[in-house]
């Protein structure tokens, strides 16, 4: 079996699964659960000063009958007192030595933030995690999201904290920002040992048509949230292969966004993270779904002859490229097998109304027919289809070197 | 009636329980999880395998978007009986059974559950979406207020016209009221949905049997017939006079206007094949017979749908092939039936002789077939049959041109839903005639 022990920045863990600060860390007790279901790592949920939350907190998009595709919060870091959290701590890090304890904070003063490390790290916790991601309530106070969004406040905090913690500290990344790599450089600077990506992306997700008030309603009224689960997943891998491929950017990346299943997981593995956190899922289905990210990704290592989980970073990463740099001369066109097709005619539709009109309907059959000579291989019938591997989009080999668009004689450019 | 071989009428509590729907209305959520399972083909097929050709897959979608008033014009645009329809459909032979799923090995989409959901949700609330049209002037009988008559009446009403539908019975919804499983479509369910439709204003005259055409021909400019089959056909066997001796259309009439409220024979046996023998046998082993259903051919040749047999066996109706009825007996009251034996030689059923016996029972219900009203229809001037059906034209003209026709008069028996289409597209082509094409 494959190893999937994990040494991320110098935190060492069991598995790579770690909880995401969030509600599910919010007690020691839950966090113990979390241990005992499998799970390498938590982050505790964020330390800080004293909040208040309101009621209610949450709301969800659903897809037809699949519930929280998306979920939203306008929950604010830990409501329980710095006291309560630090005994709490203690005991877990007492009772469950291997695995990995990490503390997020936010504060506003250097003096708070080094009080805190201190603290904590006389209970023995592993690492810290800076809370720069939080895209409401605490964002309107300076911390969260607003120190995250301005490189500037994100270096200078990093190095308060940085100067004075002995353990790692992770820096928690919004994707509310245009360019991520802007305060992924500066918490660099500023002394990080690693970064952790995404937070939540500001939302609304939806407007009780009821009540006409957007959700989730607070005596009537609502804030924008913060969006996470499922839906997130490709905003976040796109991110994470932005660090992962920028040259300049050096520390290891904790990934999370939407993760729920281990080929989710693996997914962020091969675009780089060494460590993964997951919140929405937990939230969802409990802590006992840690047993599939084991399995699966263990499984699917020793499928692919790896030994350990690292062999898989970044292997995908280095996959994606600029446009410019794709092969213009290769070609696709999509293959329908009759056998399998259950004439649903899905495919040609979408093709017909949302293509290339390359998909056509004979008298006598419900099977649709590929045009050959005017498909372009976009893949949209093989994406509705909703029989597996029905349509597959077969290459048309072609004796055509490769040519990119800075070679290609339609560039207006090219000489 | 001998005291103890028949059984007491059921508690009312009892025949509910027993007679609860197969198919129950979905909840909300229910309706939307099933709902969410539709992927809305392009040119469905569940929609061509639908005689009324609803949008189904539209209808669907808009379940599971809660725009469940969407949803019910949707389906009463093409079928204003589509609740009934919903419910009593043989939708594993029509729609359901053309769901793409069934190439999937997935179970297909529950098309007449969702239909009766959002049919009924319009109706409870009283949600209208047709209105009577500008008066054309022209009135209409239509004769018999079954599904086909009701389906015309509705449309000719929408088209402006003047309609009256006389009935025979004492209520109208022909079989919806008097033949269908009421574990599919009670009378309940009759009456609500007949008071929903009417109130777009045609007139039914119950109780009123049209025995001479003369005086409707005068006082009509066209006339729908919508009669449906007659009663019970004889088997032509010594002993059919025998008391404890029905036709299956009569006791399930009886078992309808009586609310369930009867009594059947311990031990009862059903001569036929078919969908009515089903019926007739299920609803006497829910009041508690002993049922055996005599089927002079073997299974495979069963007209019966194989989910009704199959329905019929987990009610622990037995069934008995090859095996033909060739003597009722008893003396005042039926005692028992004697048999014969049966090979099939291709379609051909020969009786093996000396392989008689006798089957008792205390009641005998022969569904082999209705008659069809020949007598009635030959009162009517230049009106051709067909093999005791009405022939009529694409407009469903009947050859005498004053005269339109449509549901089981014309197809010699088929579903409810048959019987709307036609009573539908009947309509169209009595407002062609009733004002020469003039409408744009």
């Amino acid at each position: 079996m494959a190893n999937l022990e994990t040494n991320f920045a110098g935190i060492k863990s069991p598995n790579p699964f770690w909880l995401a600060s969030a509600p599910p860390t919010n007690t020691g007790y839950q966090i113990m659960n979390a241990f005992r279901a499998g799970w390498g790592g938590a982050v505790w949920k964020t330390l800080g000063t004293p909040i208040v939350n309101v009621s209610s907190r949450y709301s969800a998009v659903s897809y037809k009958n699949n519930k929280l595709m998306g979920l939203n919060n306008i929950e604010l870091i830990t409501d329980r007192s710095l006291e309560v959290n630090l005994k709490e701590i203690k005991e877990v890090k007492e009772k469950f030595p291997k695995n990995a304890l990490i503390i997020s904070m936010m504060f506003e003063t250097k003096e708070e933030w080094h009080d805190c490390i201190i603290r904590c790290e006389d209970l023995g916790v592993d690492g810290f995690e800076l809370n720069y991601g939080c895209p409401h309530g605490m964002c309107e106070r300076g911390m969260g999201s607003a120190v995250g969004q301005n490189p500037e406040v994100c270096e200078r905090i990093t190095s308060w904290v940085t100067e004075k913690a002995t353990k790692p500290v992770i820096v928690k990344l919004t994707p509310n920002v245009t360019d991520i790599s802007k305060p992924a450089l500066a918490a660099q600077r500023g002394g990080a040992n690693a970064v952790s990506l995404i937070n939540t992306i500001n939302s609304v997700t939806g407007i009780n048509l009821t009540t006409m008030e957007p959700n989730p309603t607070v005596a009537g009224q609502s804030s924008h949230g913060g969006y996470c689960g499922p839906a997130v997943k490709p905003i976040a891998l796109n991110m994470l292969a932005e660090l992962t491929n920028n040259p300049n950017f050096k520390l290891p990346i904790s990934g999370i966004g939407g993760i729920e299943t281990w080929q989710d997981a693996t997914e962020f593995f091969l675009m780089g993270a060494t460590s993964v956190q997951v919140c929405t899922a937990v939230m969802h289905y409990g802590f006992r779904i840690v047993t599939d990210l084991i399995s699966g990704v263990s499984n699917y290592l020793d499928l692919n002859n790896m030994k350990h989980v690292t062999d898989l970073k970044g292997i995908a990463a280095k996959k994606l490229r600029k446009w410019e740099e794709l092969d213009l001369n290769y070609k696709v066109i999509a293959h329908i097998d009759p056998e399998k097709c259950i004439s649903c005619q899905l495919c040609y539709i979408a093709c017909e109304d949302g293509a290339h009109q390359s998909i056509a309907l004979l008298p006598d059959s419900r099977i649709p027919i590929i045009k050959e000579d005017t498909c372009v291989g976009c893949n949209l019938c093989s994406l509705v289809c909703p029989v597996e591997s029905c349509i597959s989009m077969v290459e048309v080999k072609t004796k055509k070197k490769k040519l990119v668009w800075a070679n290609h004689p339609a560039n207006p450019a090219h000489i | 009636m001998p005291d103890n071989s028949w059984l007491p009428i059921p508690k009312e509590n009892i025949i509910k329980e027993r007679f609860a729907k197969t198919k129950p209305i979905m909840t909300p959520s229910e309706a939307v999880v099933e709902s969410s399972r539709c992927i809305f083909c392009h040119d469905a097929p569940c929609i061509n395998a639908c005689p009324t050709s609803i949008d189904i897959p539209m209808f669907i979608r808009q379940i599971m978007t809660k725009n469940t008033t969407g949803a019910a014009k949707t389906i009463f645009t093409q079928n204003i009986l589509g609740k009934s329809c919903g419910q009593v459909c043989p939708t594993s032979v029509l729609c359901e059974g053309a769901c793409v799923y069934h190439d999937l090995n997935e179970k297909p989409i529950d098309i007449g559950r969702l239909q009766a959901y959002a049919t009924e949700s319009a109706i409870d609330k009283n949600i209208r979406f047709f209105e009577k049209g500008k008066s054309t002037g022209k009135k209409v009988a239509i004769i018999g207020a079954g599904p086909a008559g009701i389906a015309c009446a509705h449309e000719l009403t929408v088209l402006g016209h003047e309609v009256t539908i006389f009935e025979a019975n004492k209520k109208p919804g022909g079989l919806n009221t008097y033949g269908v499983a009421p574990y599919k479509f009670s009378n309940e369910d009759a009456s609500k949905e007949l008071k929903y439709i009417s109130e777009i204003g045609f007139k039914i005259k119950t109780n009123s049997p049209v025995k001479e055409v003369k005086k409707l021909e005068k006082e009509f400019d066209a006339i729908f017939i919508g009669t449906g089959l007659g009663s019970s056909r004889k088997i032509n066997i010594p002993g059919e006079n025998l008391k404890g001796v029905f036709g299956a259309t009569e006791f399930i009439h009886n078992l309808r206007a009586k609310e369930l409220k009867v009594s059947v024979g311990k031990n009862v046996i059903v001569i036929g094949g078919g969908n009515t023998a089903i019926d007739a046998a299920v609803e006497s082993s829910l009041l508690g017979a002993n049922v055996t259903i005599i089927y002079r051919r073997s299974e495979k040749e069963q007209s019966a749908y194989n989910f009704e047999v199959e329905h019929a066996k987990k009610h622990n109706v037995k069934f008995m092939y090859l095996t033909s009825p060739v003597e009722i007996l008893g003396k005042g009251n039926i005692t028992g039936v004697k048999c014969i034996r049966n090979k099939l030689k291709k379609s051909e059923i020969i009786p093996q002789k000396g392989s008689e016996f006798v089957v008792s029972c205390d009641m005998l219900i022969k569904a082999s077939g209705q008659k069809k009203m020949v007598e009635f229809f030959n009162s009517i001037s230049k009106i051709k049959l067909g093999n005791g059906k009405i022939i009529v034209n694409k407009d469903f003209q009947t050859t005498n041109p004053k005269y339109f026709a449509g549901g089981d008069c014309i197809n010699g028996g088929k579903e409810v839903v048959n019987a709307v289409a036609n009573g539908r597209d009947a309509a169209h082509g009595i407002d062609k005639f009733l004002i020469k094409n003039k409408r744009k």
